[in-house]
This record gives C-alpha cells, structure tokens and sequence, in this order.
C-alpha cells in the first residue's frame, strides 16, 4: 500500500516537470546529459540567442525549469550580496531578481567566488546554495519559503578557499554537502520547513563534490552518494542512516554519476562499481588509472565513460571493461563538466571556447567551436532546446530560437 | 528598558498605514533562528508583507533594526518585492520618507544602504547629491562609495601634476576610507607622493605581543591540548617544549598588516604549538571587533574567555578573516593566541603567523590608550596583494 501511495506521489511530482527541465548541477540524475534535447552543434556568432550581463559573479550553472532560467550571483567588495535570479529562457528577459546578504564567511580563492554552489530544483521550489553555506529557497515566483545559515548554525563550518559542492534533491529532503577541514558534516533538509531531518558527521577534509543518487540494489530506495577524499558514504536520503560505503579513496573535486546501474567514481583514476544495498558492499567492475578526471566530473554517452584531464585530453574508455579508447587533445584548460546530447559532448573551457565533440567519430572529433571571448567557470546547462553558459560577467543562451 | 531602535521601531510601525497582520508579520519574521526555527510562519508573513504597497517600504526597513541577520534576509527580500512590482506598475517609491530614514543613523546599516539603493535608483541624480554626506558613515557600503569620490578627486589632481592637491585629497580619504582595497590604493600613493603613512595604526593592529613557542602539534594534537598558557599566562615562566625550552620573548612587528611571525622567532618548525599574548589598555569599556587573519589552527581568548577556534590549516589568510565581538572592558583587557603548525612540507604551508586589530563594527580602529609607536622597518605592503589566497 506505501508503495502505491510512493508511486503516485512520484507520479504527481513528475507529472508537473518538464521533460526537458535542468533541475540541478549537471541536470537529470547529475548525468550532464540531456536525452531528448536537440541542440545544434555547428556552433557560429548565430548560435547566441541572447547575453544578459549579471549583477554579480558566479560559477553555479543555471537551473531550468520550463521557461525559465534560475541562477545565482555574488557581488560586493566582501562577495557579501547573494543575488537569485529567474530569466525567461525565451527572450533573456529579467523576470524577478532577489537579493540577500551573506551571513558565513565569504573568503575564497580568487579564481572562485562565493556563487559557486549550484542550486537545485525540485520543479516546484528552487533551493540556492552559496560559499557562505547560507542556503535560500524561494518557489519559483521569487517568493521567500525559508532561509538557513548553515555556518550561523555551525560557526566552524566554511571553508577559507570557498566551498563550491552543490546540494540535491531526492525525494521531499534536501541533501547539502558540507564538507570541509573543520566542521564537516551533510545534513538532510525537510524541503517545505527548512529544518534538519538529519546530519552526519563528515571527514575533515575540504570537498567539491556533489552528491549522486543511487538505487539500493536490494530495496529500491533511494541512497545518496556522499564522496570525499577517504571514498564513500553511501546513505538513506531520508534519515541519513549509512547503507554502505566504500573506502579506497576519492577525488574530492570531480563528482561521480551513475548510469545504466553503474556508477563511475573518481578513484584511483576511475573505478565502476554496482552500488551496494543496506549492509552489502559495491561489487568493483573495474578500475582504470588512466582515466583520472581533474576538476571536471566524468561523462558517459552511448557506451563509453569520458575524463577530462588538466591538460585538455578527453579520454574515451568502454564502459564494459574500462580499457581506453581513444584520446582527443582539445583546447584547456577546465574547470566546467562537459555536457552531451546525443552522441555530442560540449566542452567550455576557461577561456570562453565552447567545443563541440563527435563521440561517435573514430578518435573523437571537434566538430564546431565558438569562442565567447569569457572566462567561463561553471558547468553549462541545456534546457528549452538551448545551452546556457554564465560566467562573472553573463549569461549566454546558445541555441533555441 | 527597551533599545531605542525597538521603540523608534514601534512609533514607525503605529504610524505606517500598513495592513492589519503587519505587526504580526514582522514578529514572526523577527523570531526566524537557529536551524530552521520559524520558518513555515516567516514564510507565511514573507507572502503576506510582499503584498503590500510602497508604504510598507519605511516600516519593513525600520524593522531590520536589532533584527538577527536571518530576518534581516526576510525583510530585505520583502523590500526588493514590492519595489520591484510598484516600479514596474509605474507606481512611485516615498522618496522623502527613504531620504528621511537614511539620514537617521542609528538605523541598521544595511538597511539605510538599501533605502539609499531605492533612492538612487528611482533619482540618480539624488543618489548623486547625497554620496558626499556618507565618508563618515556607520554603513561600510555608503562610506565606501562616499571614499571613491574622494579618491576620484585625488587621482584627477594627480593626474593634472597638482601634488599639492592630490596629497590633500589623498590624505582626505584616508582619514575615512575602511575598505582595505581603497585603504592600500590611497596609503601607496601617499607614500609615492613621500607622504609618511602609520598603516598599523590605521587598522588598529597590534604590533608587540609576547611569543611562546614551541609545544607539540605532531598529528595536529596540540590544537585540543590546554597547554600551561590555556590555564594561567605566566610570562616569567618556563616549559618544556616539543624541542627544548619554551620561553616567552618580546616581539614588535613592523608589518603594514600587523603580521606576527612565529618563525621570526623560533626558526621554521612544522608540527607546532605557539601563543602570543599581549595586554589592550582600552581607553573606555564598550563594544568592539577582534579582527584576526590567520592560515593556521588558532584559538584566541579575551580577558581569559575563549572566543573561538578553527582548525583549517593552509587554505589562506587575509585582513579581517574571522570576526569576533567581544565587550572592553575600561583599562586592561588581555588577549592569548595558540596558533598551530601542521606537518605539511610543501612552499605554501611554510607560514605560522597571524594579525589581529581591534576596531568598531565599521572597522574604525580602537587604539590603546598607551599604544606604542609603530616599529620602523615595515614592509611596504600597499605593494603586495593582501587577499590573495593560498592553494
């Protein structure tokens, strides 16, 4: 009977989403890829559709819900003013803008500022993170629903280079990563309220990686990937009880996805395992050490997983066995994730040039390439049949009409 | 007895011509707080005062005074709201009763920053007109835009070859400016105009402090190890340390940025434990900012209390890193410092520092009453870049 009644609120929440909806840090199931989505990939001077200048920087990809954009920027000499903004995907339009101030810390390494956090949606409410740890949620009409600052709960909580992991949504809990040399923990939000369901000590050590979402391989239920140097905590999104970990180590800057039941973690170069289930350990399917991603999170389109190195090489690995493909030098360096449609990846370098790769051609190929003449950061995001790109300065829509 | 601003607060909410559940809508909204307190009832009060017109703007303003900063969020959110919809319906904002709330300074801050926002950005010419009266204001943002005219001034006279004017004007905005950046523009192109500039005393750093050093922090142990300074400061004694003798000795930075060197004095040793301790002879009892920047494990203790600590090691440092309230007491207040070296041998992990001021909420520097003259010999540090992080 619980079952049923899961399913239909399921079905109902579902039922109110977009197909084509982004609804957090690399989109659907934190995969980077967009299954139905059409997005040209001869990139021009006419593929941009529209640039908005911002209020502030940012490194946080958009959210798309629908028509509309919602991002996050930081602006002040302090990086103290916390801006949330909701675009029509249309026209680039501003359609509400609010504005709040940073109650954490906000130092970080210049290269990061204090939107660097990704916010996340659950189609009804958008829930925004900053280096701050404030964390706002407003519904998608800019109307204030709760507010919590996460260093004012938890004074030693921050991070003096800034923290940048992104929070997501399963189910009605919010996952927030916060994890850093000091006061390191992640804690399970009650999405209406704004109060903790639960929160978990975490490894001391500073982290940049976002969450996944993975089956227990018994039960079904929901579990939420929490990755950090030492490996993995694989936990009940709902109470935050551990189901099962791993613990050969983990990139703390590239985040793990899952796909096709497997999930592909950052360690020891990459490492695919079938996740476990509540006291059963992940089954290893392979380990690769060529294939270490540096900032950049791993990919996988068709039937290879794809790293982006700190140099520029994308290397192809078959997701069967992880041998390595093919390697294609492209333009670096990254910070930003590829993201893909169809057998196309689109990478964003820091310097603004937007590569478009063909996965399908024999060693890869980039097959258009557009320079932005920015410096872009953060992760692109594809929704309402077009890219969006921001950096400190803009937001640029790529494609679509 | 009640805080002005809360009785100020109550005359502006009996006055405004507001809805019904205003009253109540700002108390639900004042008491938001820890770990999501509040917030289904806040948010409920968000909706309703976001309804309301251009009237409402003053009141919700005024409300902000003595609000923590999670209802000040509330309030400001509430504030863009309704500006946002009665600019864009072709209403208008009460400019007279914003410009009358931004001249009374005992409001919040950053709330009479939002109000001159409005202002600005209905008149920009009013905007305009006001800045100049802000180079000694309690709002750092106001003050800030205020300096830049002042620093715009300077840097046209210099560029016209008036040193005389420009040297006037400079020392002007140094007289008000309490923004680092515009502080390290404005005392390097003093200095370039051979202008002497006293930097520390600026800050309100403190430049002589007493040195303990070294105890243990092999594993990082000594962060939560009371070491014999934790429990009585004995600046005669002795102790064993992690290497030989431990023994206070007498130390006066001559740094722009009050920068204390531990391994000036107790050459470069990893895994560590230091103290630094010195006493501030406040000139009146009253509320203050310890101010401290450091990239290593520290506590800091105030008349004996600890304040807070933090172990991060080597994720950067800066000018007013970490903030922290304390009340002086009139005369002698005393200040400890641990701070704690990891074992990490890489370039960027080398320094055992910190630099500590004291200074009002503006960042205004509070100088002892008997604060020695700044040491000769400084290092120029308007020619460095003080915010820049470490890996």
């Amino acid at each position: 009977m619980k079952a049923v009644i899961v399913a239909s609120l399921v079905g109902a929440l579902c039922a109110q989403l977009h197909a084509a909806d982004w609804l957090q840090f690399r989109g659907p199931g934190g995969t980077g890829i967009a299954t139905d989505a059409k997005l040209t990939t001869q990139l021009d001077e006419k593929s941009v559709a529209w640039k908005i200048s911002l209020p502030g920087r940012g490194l946080s990809s958009p959210v798309i819900v629908g028509d509309k954009v919602f991002l996050t920027a930081s602006s002040g000499t302090e990086q103290d003013r916390l801006h949330v903004l909701c675009f029509s995907a249309k026209s680039g339009a501003k359609l509400w803008e609010r504005q709040f101030w940073a109650t954490g810390r906000t130092m970080t390494f210049p290269k990061t500022c204090v939107a660097a956090n990704s916010p996340c949606s659950d189609g009804q409410r958008l829930f925004c993170l900053f280096s701050s740890n404030d964390l706002l949620c407003l519904d998608l009409d800019g109307n204030v629903l709760w507010l919590r600052g996460l260093t004012r709960d938890y004074p030693n909580a921050s991070n003096s280079l800034g923290m940048a992991a992104s929070p997501i949504v399963v189910g009605d809990t919010l996952v927030v990563p916060v994890e850093n040399d000091s006061e390191s923990f992640a804690v399970g939000i009650d999405v209406a309220t704004g109060a903790n369901r639960w929160k978990n000590n975490r490894p001391k050590v500073a982290c940049w990686a976002t969450p996944v979402v993975v089956p227990d391989a018994k039960s079904g239920q929901p579990l939420v990937v929490l990755q950090s140097g030492p490996g993995l905590s694989v936990v009940n999104a709902r109470t935050g009880q551990e189901a099962w970990y791993f613990t050969d180590g983990a990139s703390t800057m590239s985040s793990s996805v899952l796909v096709g039941g497997v999930l592909y973690v950052p360690s020891k170069g990459m490492t695919a395992m079938k996740p476990g289930a509540a006291g059963a350990h992940p089954e290893v399917l392979w380990q690769n050490a060529q294939l270490a991603p540096s900032t950049a999170s791993p990919v996988v389109l068709g039937d290879k997983v794809f790293t982006l190195n700190a140099a520029g090489i994308l290397s192809a690995a078959a997701l069967k066995d992880g041998k390595r493909l093919w390697q294609l030098r492209t333009t670096g360096p990254y910070s930003a994730t590829p993201v893909g449609v169809g057998k196309f990846l689109y990478l964003a370098n820091e310097k603004g040039l937007v590569q478009v790769v063909d996965t399908a051609a024999p060693e890869g190929a980039v097959v258009s390439s557009l320079d932005l003449k920015d410096t872009f950061i953060g992760t692109p995001s594809i929704g309402a049949g077009a890219l969006f790109i921001r950096s400190d300065k803009a937001l640029v829509k790529l494609g679509g009409s | 007895m009640k805080p002005l601003s809360l009785i100020l607060l109550g005359t502006t909410l009996a006055a405004a011509p507001v809805h019904a559940d205003f009253k109540s809508d700002i108390a639900a909204i004042r008491q938001v707080g820890a770990e999501g307190k509040g917030n289904p009832p806040a948010a409920a009060a968000w909706k309703s005062l976001a309804k309301a017109d251009a009237k409402s703007l003053v009141p919700l303003l005024t409300a902000m005074d003595d609000a923590n900063d999670l209802a000040a969020n509330y309030l400001r959110s509430a504030v863009d709201a309704i500006a946002d919809r009665e600019l864009a319906a072709g209403r208008k904002l009460p400019q007279s009763d914003l410009e009358k709330f931004l001249a009374e300074k005992q409001h919040n801050p950053r709330a009479r920053r939002l109000a001159y926002e409005l202002i600005a950005r209905v008149s920009p010419a009013t905007g305009e007109k006001l800045l100049p009266t802000f180079a000694n204001d309690p709002s750092v943002e106001l003050r800030r835009d205020a300096v830049q005219q002042l620093i715009d001034a300077a840097d046209k006279a210099l560029a016209a070859q008036d040193k005389a004017a420009a040297t006037k004007e400079f020392s002007h905005a140094l007289t008000y400016a309490r923004d680092e950046a515009q502080i390290k523009k404005v005392a390097g192109e003093l200095r370039k105009l051979g202008q002497a500039v006293d930097l520390p005393k600026h800050f309100g750093f403190l430049t002589h402090w007493k040195l303990l050093g070294a105890f243990d922090n092999t594993k990082l142990v000594g962060f939560d190890t009371a070491y014999a300074p934790e429990k009585a400061v004995d600046l005669a004694a002795t102790y064993d340390g992690k290497l030989d003798q431990a023994r206070w000795v007498d130390v006066a930075t001559p740094h722009d940025y009050g920068m204390v060197d531990f391994n000036k004095s107790f050459g470069d040793l990893k895994g560590v434990t230091g103290y630094a301790f010195t006493e501030f002879n406040a000139a009146a009892a009253g509320p203050a900012e310890l101010r401290l920047g450091c990239k290593n494990g520290w506590k800091v203790w105030f008349n004996g209390t600890l304040l807070f600590g933090r172990d991060e090691y080597h994720r950067g440092s800066r000018i007013d890193q970490y903030r922290l309230p304390v009340t002086l007491k009139a005369g002698k207040n005393t200040i400890l410092v641990k701070a704690c070296q990891n074992e990490e041998v890489k370039d960027w992990t080398k320094e055992w520092e910190f630099q500590l001021r004291v200074c009002d909420a503006s960042g205004t520097a509070i100088l002892a009453k008997d604060r020695p003259a700044t040491p000769k010999g400084g290092v120029d540090n308007t020619k460095a870049d003080t915010k820049k992080g470490t890996k």
